[in-house]
């Protein structure tokens, strides 16, 4: 069953980077970061395609799921309008889930309070 | 499938083993799981609103962020972060709560160089270095494929 799926892969997924946490004592803007680019490589390796199809939402909303949406920008972009599309499909696929972190940061610093992180 | 929050805090509890590494790792598999099964029935809604799947799949992600903006700001991510690790951390809601963190931490100094600046201590490189990927992919596409 496809919720059965994504909860598993994407549980997985989230035991990867806790492992790395725990391990490697990267930070979390390096996991996320690393994440992101190993999304598309994996993508363009070819690899996260099939995953994302298994797992639905399981592959998608971990933040390799947005890397592979980065690779898979930027090749329909190429496959449209040649070179021009690597510069601008990764930004184009991205957009929505980049913006609505902005807008929403945006409106949720003018509606409440620094508080103390404890 | 139904399980309250209650009965799922101690199915959680039950599959926690104690050393502390496994420990951590079994409260990523649940709440990273829990944060992509929620994203899956989001979807999955969407979908059958009619939006076309790339459509959805924005929506999702669109509404999981907002959703961890709500959380960020009302102080319970934090606490949910401080037990589940990268089960907050890897799904998009912990890029949304790094985003939305330090852009309400830092209005103290501003809404243009607090907010609008600080927001990107973390989704800045992810953007940095998700894009050059990104278009270094999109170059070797066109000239491999092209």
């Amino acid at each position: 069953m496809q919720l059965i799926r994504a909860f598993v892969v994407g549980g997985a997924l989230c035991v990867i980077g806790q492992l790395l946490l725990d391990y490697t004592g990267l930070t979390p803007a390096r996991i996320l970061t690393g994440f992101v680019v190993a999304g598309v490589a994996l993508s363009a390796l070819g690899l996260y395609g099939p995953l994302a199809d298994f797992a639905g939402a399981g592959a998608t909303v971990p933040l390799l799921g947005f890397g592979h949406l980065l690779a898979q920008g930027a090749v329909e972009a190429v496959e449209e309008k040649g070179l021009l599309g690597a510069l601008t499909g990764g930004f184009t696929a991205a957009a929505g889930g980049v913006t609505a972190s902005l807008v929403c940061g945006f409106l949720a610093a003018l509606f409440s309070r620094s508080r103390d992180q404890s | 499938m139904k399980t309250t929050k209650e009965e799922y805090a101690v199915l959680c509890k039950q599959a926690l083993p104690h050393s502390p590494v496994a420990k951590d790792c079994a409260w990523a598999f649940c709440v990273g799981g829990a944060i992509c099964a929620l994203g899956q029935i989001l979807l999955d809604a969407y979908g059958a609103l009619g939006f076309e799947k790339a459509d959805a799949g924005t929506l999702t992600s669109a509404t999981l962020v907002a959703l961890s903006a709500v959380a960020t700001a009302l102080g319970w991510y934090q606490k949910l972060a401080s037990k589940a690790g990268a089960g907050t951390l890897v799904p998009i809601t912990g890029f949304a709560n790094a985003v939305v963190s330090p852009a309400i931490e830092f209005k103290r100094e501003g809404l243009i160089t607090g907010t609008g600046a600080k927001m990107f201590t973390i989704a800045g490189p992810v953007i940095v270095y998700g894009m050059l990927a990104s278009t270094v992919w999109g170059v070797a596409r066109h000239f491999l494929w092209g």
